[in-house]
C-alpha cells in the first residue's frame, strides 16, 4: 500500500528542472509561462527547483555545442533516480537551424536519454505541459 | 502513563498536523497570487516521493544530522503535548537546530555552507527572544511547566501581547517566511539555489521536510499558550496568527542578515522590555 502511495505520489509531485541549453530564450519564457497564474502548473504539484538534486524532470532547451554537453551531462548525473528528460523546441529536438553549425553537436539526446519530445519554434506552455503528463506516464510505470 | 500517552500522540498528530497546515499554506498562498495552487494534501505527496528517490549523500554526516534533526523536533513537540517544562523544551528544539546547521556545513558546496551560515545567523537571531517569552511567561504564571501554565486562570494574551509579537517574529523566521527566508526558502521560491538544503536530497530532504512540520507545530503550540483557556480563542488566535504570516510572506521583499538582526533585536527586545516594565507596574 506505501508502495502504491509512493508511486501515485511520484505522478502528483514532479519537480521540474529547467536547463538552457544555449537557446534563444523563446522557449525559456515559454517554460518559465507555465508557472504563471494564467497556466499554474503547481496546480498538479509542479514546483519549478534551481537544484539537480531535488528535481525529477529536466526541461532542456536550445541547441547542444560542444562546451555545455559536459555541463548538461552534469545536471543530467547529479539528479537523482526516477528521473524524466523532456527536450523543448526545435533546437532541442535536433539542432533546428542551428544543426549544421561548426560547433552544434545536434539536440539533446546526442548526450543524454530523453523521455519526452516537445516540438515548436518556440513550444507553447500548452505543449510543455502535454510534455510534463507524458513524461509522468514514464513514473506511473513504475507502480510497484 | 498518561504522559507517555501523550507524548506518543504530540508525535503522532504533530506531523499530520503539520503537513495539512503546510498545503493550507500553498493553496492559501496560491489565492493570494491569484492561482489556484496544489491540493491540500501536496506536502504529503512530495514527502512520500522524496522518500521513493533514489539515496544520494555527500556525507554520512548529512544522514546523520538529518536524523537528529528530526528526532530533536518530534521530540520537542512530543515534551510540549505532554505538559514539561519549557526550558528543557526549549534545549531539545536547540539541539535540532544546531543539527541541521552542521548537516549543511558537512559538504563543501558553497550554497549550503552560506546558506548553513545565515541559518546559524537566525538561529542566533530567534533564540534570545523565545528566551524572553519564555521568562516572561514565567513572571506572569510562576511555573516553567507547560502543565502548570494551562492551569492559569486568565489568557496570557491579556498580560503580555507585546511578548507575543515578539514570538511571531520568532515564528517568522521559523517558518521561513520573508522577509526572513535567506537561509533557505519553500514553496517555489530560490535563495542561493535552495541555501542549507541543497546538498540534501532524495529521502533525507523528505525528513527535514517532516522535521519542519514539527517545529511549525512546535512553534503554533507555544502561539497557543498565550490564549489556553478557551479551545475557540485558541484556534482563532493560531489561525489569524498564521493568515497574517501569509499575508507578511506575500507583501514582503527578502531582506538581508544585517537587517534582520539589527531590526528583529532592537524591536524584540525593546517590545520586551516595555511588556516587562507594564508587568511590575501594572
Amino acid at each position: 500500500m506505501f508502495k502504491k502511495f509512493i508511486g501515485n505520489s511520484r505522478a502528483k509531485s514532479p519537480w521540474i528542472m529547467h536547463f538552457d541549453c544555449g537557446s534563444c530564450n523563446g522557449c525559456d519564457i515559454e517554460v518559465l509561462a507555465c508557472l504563471t497564474p494564467l497556466y499554474d502548473v503547481e496546480r498538479f504539484g509542479v514546483v519549478n527547483v534551481g537544484n539537480p538534486k531535488h528535481a525529477d524532470v529536466l526541461l532542456v532547451t536550445g541547441t547542444v555545442n560542444h562546451r555545455n554537453a559536459k555541463v548538461l551531462r552534469n545536471i543530467y548525473d547529479q539528479m537523482p533516480d526516477p528521473k524524466g528528460v523532456i527536450a523543448i523546441g526545435a533546437c532541442g529536438l535536433s539542432g533546428g537551424v542551428f544543426r549544421e553549425c561548426y560547433n552544434v553537436l545536434g539536440g539533446v539526446d546526442k548526450v543524454i536519454p530523453v523521455d519526452v519530445y516537445v516540438p515548436g519554434c518556440p513550444a507553447k506552455p500548452e505543449a510543455i505541459i502535454d510534455g510534463v503528463v507524458t513524461a509522468l506516464a514514464k513514473f506511473e510505470g513504475l507502480k510497484g | 502513563m498518561k504522559t507517555l500517552i501523550l507524548i506518543i500522540l504530540g508525535i503522532v498528530i504533530a506531523p499530520v498536523l503539520g503537513g495539512l497546515i503546510a498545503g493550507l499554506d500553498r493553496r492559501l498562498t496560491a489565492r493570494l497570487q491569484s492561482r489556484f495552487g496544489p491540493p491540500l494534501l501536496q506536502p504529503f505527496y512530495d514527502v512520500a516521493k522524496l522518500f521513493g528517490k533514489e539515496k544520494v549523500v555527500s556525507n554520512f554526516w548529512q544522514v546523520f544530522c538529518a536524523w537528529i534533526y528530526l528526532i530533536a523536533a518530534a521530540l520537542s513537540v512530543g515534551l510540549l503535548f505532554a505538559g514539561s517544562d519549557l526550558l528543557l523544551i526549549f534545549f531539545v528544539q536547540a539541539i535540532g537546530a544546531v543539527f541541521l546547521v552542521m548537516g549543511g556545513l558537512s559538504t563543501p558546496s558553497p550554497y549550503s555552507q552560506v546558506g548553513s551560515q545565515r541559518e546559524l545567523i537566525q538561529v542566533l537571531t530567534y533564540e534570545p527572544l523565545l528566551i524572553l517569552v519564555f521568562a516572561s511567561i514565567f513572571m506572569v504564571t510562576g511555573s516553567f511547566r507547560v502543565d502548570e501554565i494551562m492551569a492559569y486562570e486568565q489568557p496570557l494574551l491579556v498580560q503580555l501581547p507585546l511578548m507575543f509579537i515578539v514570538l511571531g517574529y520568532a515564528l517568522t523566521i521559523k517558518l521561513r517566511k520573508s522577509p526572513f527566508d535567506f537561509s533557505t526558502s519553500h514553496h517555489g521560491h530560490q535563495e542561493i539555489v535552495k541555501g542549507i538544503l541543497t546538498e540534501f536530497s532524495g529521502p533525507y530532504l523528505g525528513i527535514i521536510e517532516i522535521g519542519h512540520w514539527y517545529e511549525t507545530i512546535f512553534i503554533l503550540g507555544i502561539c497557543a499558550l498565550f490564549w489556553h483557556t478557551s479551545l475557540v480563542g485558541c484556534v482563532l488566535l493560531i489561525a489569524s496568527t498564521y493568515f497574517a504570516e501569509l499575508i507578511i510572506d506575500n507583501t514582503m521583499a527578502r531582506m538581508t542578515w544585517r537587517w534582520m538582526l539589527k531590526y528583529v533585536w532592537s524591536i524584540g527586545l525593546a517590545m520586551s522590555f516595555v511588556n516587562l516594565i507594564w508587568l511590575y507596574a501594572g
